[in-house]
């Protein structure tokens, strides 16, 4: 069980084994037999943590999920709340809370546990309700990064995207940020720093702040990474818009997509004609073609987006008629997803009349045409042809280094830094020959299955000299992410 | 070496003991211990005394509450002036617990300070405390109440007050002689003897219980007596028998008479470390008797390190607990930080001091030291009232969230908002956000936060969830007609009526011209144009056409056979002819209406071709359509249009004619051996003759 997540370079059983200790250590707080309430959005990654039989083996015997209303009868000691802090869990918990039957024999205990952080605004929030004094326990259970695979590591967050480059709320990044200090109890402190973009750059800071706010607590174990790169989605708006060409990718792609395999091929050719730079500044006539057809509306907004990115903006005239084209095929009131579309960055207007995108290409190396995809020597061959830019960051950075495309690093958005974190002399790495260095890359707002593809062939490259661990807020692939930013309005009937 | 075992005496067989006195206790008491409330804290704790009111001599005068060493020290003194004492007990931090007659708790340190007090409740306070027990579980310090109405009332943890009343124990006319609480799978119960009975409460019931293997000739129960860890449990019954076995009473070590028919005046388990014996100490008026028996070996070692250097602390004994720290070489936090702290703890207390010395003394003492939490020690300031003190020493807390709540209780509001965006913890940020509204007036609340960019937008995300109102007055403020202009639209999907709506998008375009957003004015514009349009069609056609998008009512129109209404809503809309075309021959198309269909590709020459017209009959399977139109399908499309059709004949030569090699092999890919032979032939021929050129 779980050698998946010792097979790596890292082993990453020693988090999850964390992760299970707490969770145990609350569930024998609560004596007796229990019943959990599930927010229904952390069972998936809970069930990357524990199975079911640890439950039991700590006397849950039922589950439920949390709804408003009275609480479903269960002969058991114990009702623990497992939830995340948000104000509308709250509101439905302290319903649950009233409608129990005060009457009932025996009375049943009820404790909280928030994931991943107690929250004082829901403590405040539960107390002006007047039920906070119902809970026996209320603890957190610090569930940042769960790991998914030897090496790759999930927030599970699904809105981390969203909240930050539209409603700047940083939430995440602070989870992200406590997930990253944990990560270095566990794994030592990692000695260097680099950052791409508004989001790496707070994380940044965050951490380099707790390190500061406990001075004395200096970690005695021999860092297992080198180096941490994070970069902002952000940076990045292309690659997840791109259909990923690898197995893994692919599969993800196709899940829950119905396309005639002709359409699938004619969907590529246009993706790749945007990435390589052809014809990005005019009304694309497949688009039209298929919204005229009412082809799915997130396979367009990815192609409008695409285009829109691959061309450093759409001039208005284009941005205005695909606008219009959406509005009136599949309603308008899709101008609110659109609006979000263009607060994210990934659709606007061409501002200044200068289109950077070719530069960026051509200086990152982000179109091959020459793609070996039987015995691939270049990451490129993930997106037959189209070299990830956030993977090809990475690569650069390992070398030669960033000074290399300092021109191309101040024309994609927000700041680019480098911090080092000191270590005692004694837990200086003297490399051996021929050790890989150990890169964790931390991709703020979601990474695609491709990108880790990339990766994962880059820690393969024998001469490569490094390899790579992935974290994330979320895994993701175009049509997640676009959802993730789609303003669900649902009309009342009249 | 026989001076080794010179002064041990035979018990038994195997076993041997020796008596010697450790050390004399110091004091000198006037009265005898029997008069008095006695308490003695575990492992060597302090003892405190009473003098049993009740038996005073002189009516009026003040009992002295006095507390010793565990060697007989005293320590502190001072005169009882509460209520009637029934019960003292320690804590496991030391702290004194007096139980009063009327269900108050009163709780001092060993220096005889009063820290605070609690109540056990209005039943009870009505009832009376008969009798009281403190015990203690892996959950802390609890305290248990025998009430005047012969029921039990327990809190198992007095730092997390909880009270409970327990069920009531059927029958029970008058105290019970002996009781005791138990903890058991982290459940607290009362173990009660009535008579030959023994009765178990928890929180719910009251149910009867027998220890295992108890011999017939056992009497009424007397006395019993738990173990420290609760695992164990004595009991010992009139005819002078004691049973020993587990607290689960599953399981029995053994049985003894002792001979003695009088209960014992105490009855305790003695376990010592690395003893492999089991034993019960009873202790009668001029009797010591040892009960027990040889099996496996339990060991505790429960006064770790961590506890003795509490003590220390707690008698004020710094520097000398700083000094075990250093020589055990203990980590900072776990050691010196920790009794650094205590120190400062009490520093803050001394009222004889400016803020501005002890403030001073404290940081030059502490430093940075790992693990020194400057809020605790600043908090602990402020409730000692020197709040000045109290802000000083939060400068030198380098956790800026830490600093927050305190800063909230002081009423520094604003600095604590600071000092919350500095932590980038979201949740205090709220936390003080959400504090500063209930403090300030609206106007200066909002113009806080037009300082505060971080805290402005959290709010805003508890305003799109809690408050929508208040969202638009923010938005307002900052003159953002755009949010405004979108917060409308959203607001006018929730209306369930058409007009609601329409008045909503009606603001929502004011708000976007407002922001200079022509295309979302247009937009809008047009949307109530089509709502409009839609509720006429409602009423007219009598089929739901309100919520369709522009394209699937014109759709919807033309499936109906309404071809007039779509073609003026193509014009009213201005849709492009290009989408209007694909739009009108799909929909004809699942209509089956081939008839108009081919009208339709006739009334002018079209604008996406005739490939679409071969395609979509294809799709609805009808090749005898889709063949009309292959032949005006312009050549670089053709070679396709004859394929999808089946017509590889006229693909071949369409192929052929246009020497592409790429679309003869696909052509040819499509030849089936046995029927296409003839075109497979013709199409080989022609790319051999291309590829000799």
């Amino acid at each position: 069980m779980a050698a998946h997540l010792s097979s790596g370079r890292v082993n990453l059983t020693a988090l999850r084994e964390a992760g299970r200790r707490e969770l145990r250590e609350f569930l024998d707080k609560c004596a007796g037999s229990k019943a959990i309430v599930w927010d229904e959005y952390l069972t998936g990654p809970f069930g990357l943590i524990a199975q079911y039989s640890l439950l039991k083996e700590h006397e849950v015997e039922k589950m439920f999920t949390l709804k408003p209303g009275r609480l479903p009868p269960a002969d058991v000691k114990n009702i623990i709340f497992f939830v995340r802090p948000k104000l509308e869990l709250m509101d439905i918990i302290t319903d649950n809370v009233l409608r129990e039957d005060r009457g009932r024999s025996p009375q049943r205990d009820f404790h909280i546990l928030f994931v991943p952080r107690r929250s004082l605004l829901c403590e405040q929030w539960l107390k002006e309700q007047g039920v906070l004094g119902s809970f026996i326990h209320r603890e957190q259970y610090s569930l940042d990064l769960i790991p998914f695979d030897g090496d790759l590591l999930s927030m599970e967050s699904d809105s981390a995207f969203k909240e930050c480059y539209l409603e700047s709320d940083q939430t995440s990044l602070y989870h992200a940020a406590k997930g990253l200090m944990t990560l270095q109890a566990l794994y030592g402190t990692i000695p260097q720093i680099f950052g791409k973009g508004d989001c790496a750059r707070h994380v940044a800071n965050m951490m380099i702040r707790m390190k500061r706010e406990f001075p004395g607590s200096q970690n005695s174990i021999f860092p297992v990474f080198d180096t941490l790169l994070l970069l902002d989605r952000n940076v990045d708006l292309l690659t997840p818009l791109a259909t990923q060409l690898t197995y893994e990718g692919l599969i993800d792609e196709i899940y829950g997509i119905q396309n005639t395999s002709e359409d699938f091929f004619d969907n590529l050719t246009v993706e790749q004609e945007f990435m390589s730079g052809i014809d990005t500044d005019k009304v694309n006539n497949y688009i039209e073609d298929c919204i005229a057809q009412k082809h799915p509306l997130i396979k367009i907004l990815r192609l409008v987006c695409l285009q829109s990115v691959c061309n450093s903006g759409l001039k208005q005239k284009v941005l205005d008629h695909y606008k219009r084209e959406i509005l009136q095929t599949y309603g308008y009131e899709h101008i609110l997803t659109l609006n979000n579309l263009e607060k994210a960055g990934l659709l606007k207007p061409q501002t200044g009349g200068r289109n950077n995108y070719p530069t960026i290409r051509k200086t990152l190396r982000l179109w091959m045409d020459d793609v070996n995809e039987q015995s691939p020597n270049d990451i490129s061959y993930v997106y037959s042809g189209y070299a990830p830019l956030s993977v090809r960051l990475a690569q650069l950075l390992a070398r030669p280094g960033w000074r290399s495309i300092e021109e191309v690093l101040k024309m994609l958005p927000g700041p680019h830094f480098e911090e080092r974190q000191q270590l005692p002399t004694g837990l200086q790495k003297k490399r051996q020959q021929g050790e890989n260095r150990v890169t964790l890359v931390f991709f703020l707002g979601g990474v695609t299955y491709a990108e880790i593809a990339a990766l994962r062939f880059l820690s393969q490259m024998e001469d490569g000299g490094t390899e790579y661990i992935i974290a994330t807020t979320k895994l993701i692939n175009g049509t997640t992410w676009i959802k993730s930013l789609m303003e669900k309005l649902e009309p009342a009937p009249f | 070496m026989d001076c080794y075992t010179a002064n041990w005496n035979p018990l038994g067989e195997e076993t041997f003991y020796r008596k010697l006195e450790l050390y004399s206790m110091e004091w000198g008491l006037r009265e005898d211990l029997r008069d008095c409330v006695v308490a003695a804290a575990p492992y060597g704790g302090p003892i405190a005394l009473l003098r049993n009111s009740r038996r005073d001599k002189i009516p009026g005068a003040r009992p002295l509450l006095e507390i010793y060493s565990s060697s007989g020290l005293l320590l502190a003194s001072v005169p009882w002036k509460s209520g009637r004492l029934v019960h003292l007990g320690w804590t496991a931090g030391e702290d004194l617990l007096c139980i009063q007659e009327d269900g108050t708790v009163l709780v001092y340190n060993l220096f005889c300070e009063f820290k605070r007090h609690f109540s056990m409740g209005n039943e009870v306070l009505q009832n009376h405390v008969l009798e009281a027990q403190v015990f203690h579980t892996e959950f802390g310090t609890g305290v248990a109440i025998l009430t005047g109405a012969l029921r039990f009332s327990l809190a198992t943890n007095i730092d997390d007050l909880k009270l409970r009343r327990l069920p009531e124990v059927p029958g029970l006319q008058k105290p019970p002689p002996c009781w005791a609480v138990l903890s058991q799978d982290r459940v607290t119960m009362v173990l009660l003897a009535v008579g030959q009975e023994l009765f178990l409460l928890d929180n719910t019931s009251c149910s009867v219980v027998s220890p295992p293997g108890l011999s017939p000739s056992a009497g009424p129960f007397l006395h019993m007596a738990v173990s420290f860890t609760h695992r164990h449990l004595a009991l010992f019954s009139d005819s002078g028998t004691v049973w020993m076995g587990t607290a689960s009473l599953k399981e029995k070590f053994c049985e003894f008479n002792t001979g003695i028919r009088s209960p014992p005046k105490q009855m305790v388990w003695c376990t010592r470390p690395r003893s492999r014996q089991r034993a019960v100490v009873l202790a009668w008026e001029r009797q010591l008797m040892v009960v027990g028996n040889s099996s496996e070996c339990i060991r505790y070692k429960q006064l770790t390190i961590e506890v003795l250097l509490d003590r220390l602390v707690l008698r004020r004994l710094y520097p000398l607990a700083i000094r075990i720290c250093e020589f055990l070489r203990l980590p900072e936090i776990q050691g010196v930080s920790r009794i650094l702290a205590h120190w400062a703890c009490y520093k803050v207390q001394q009222k004889d001091k400016s803020d501005e010395e002890v403030a001073q003394a404290i940081n030059q003492k502490l430093g940075d030291t790992a693990g020194i939490s400057y809020s605790d020690i600043a908090t602990r300031a402020y409730d000692c009232g020197r709040a000045e003190l109290a802000i000083k020493l939060l400068e030198y807390e380098p956790r800026s969230g830490e600093q927050v709540p305190l800063l909230l209780k002081m009423k520094r509001s604003k600095l604590a908002l600071g000092k919350a965006i500095e932590s980038g913890d979201t949740d205090l940020v709220y936390t003080v956000v959400l504090h500063l509204k209930n403090e300030l007036n609206r106007g200066t609340f909002f113009m806080t936060l037009q300082n505060q960019p971080v805290a402005l937008s959290l709010y805003r995300q508890f305003c799109r969830h809690q408050e929508r109102e208040t969202l638009k007055d923010l938005y307002n403020q900052d003159d953002n007609h755009q949010e405004l202009g979108n917060l409308h639209v959203q607001g006018g999907y929730c209306e369930q009526r058409i007009e609601g709506r329409v008045a909503a998008l009606q603001n929502a375009l004011d708000e976007f011209y407002k922001a200079k957003n022509d295309f979302a004015a247009k937009a809008t514009e047009e949307q109530i144009k089509l709502l409009r349009l839609q509720r006429h069609l409602q009423e007219e056609l009598d089929k739901p056409y309100l919520d369709l998008s522009l394209h699937d009512t014109v759709a919807t129109l033309i499936l109906d056979g309404h071809h007039k209404r779509a073609e003026q809503l193509y014009r009213d809309f201005r849709i492009p002819d290009k989408r209007y075309w694909w739009l009108k021959i799909n929909a004809l198309a699942t209509r089956g209406d081939w008839e108009e269909m081919e009208k339709f590709s006739k009334s002018k020459k079209s604008p996406i071709g005739y490939l679409p017209f071969v395609e979509v009959a294809v799709k609805h399977h009808n090749r005898y359509e889709a063949k009309k139109y292959a032949p005006r399908v312009p050549p670089e499309q053709r070679v396709k249009a004859f394929v999808l059709v089946g017509d590889l004949e006229q693909a071949a030569e369409a192929a052929i004619e246009r020497k592409n090699e790429a679309e003869m092999s696909l052509v040819l890919a499509r030849c089936s051996a046995g029927t296409d032979g003839a075109v497979a032939e013709k199409l080989n021929r022609a790319r051999a003759q291309l590829l000799k050129k």
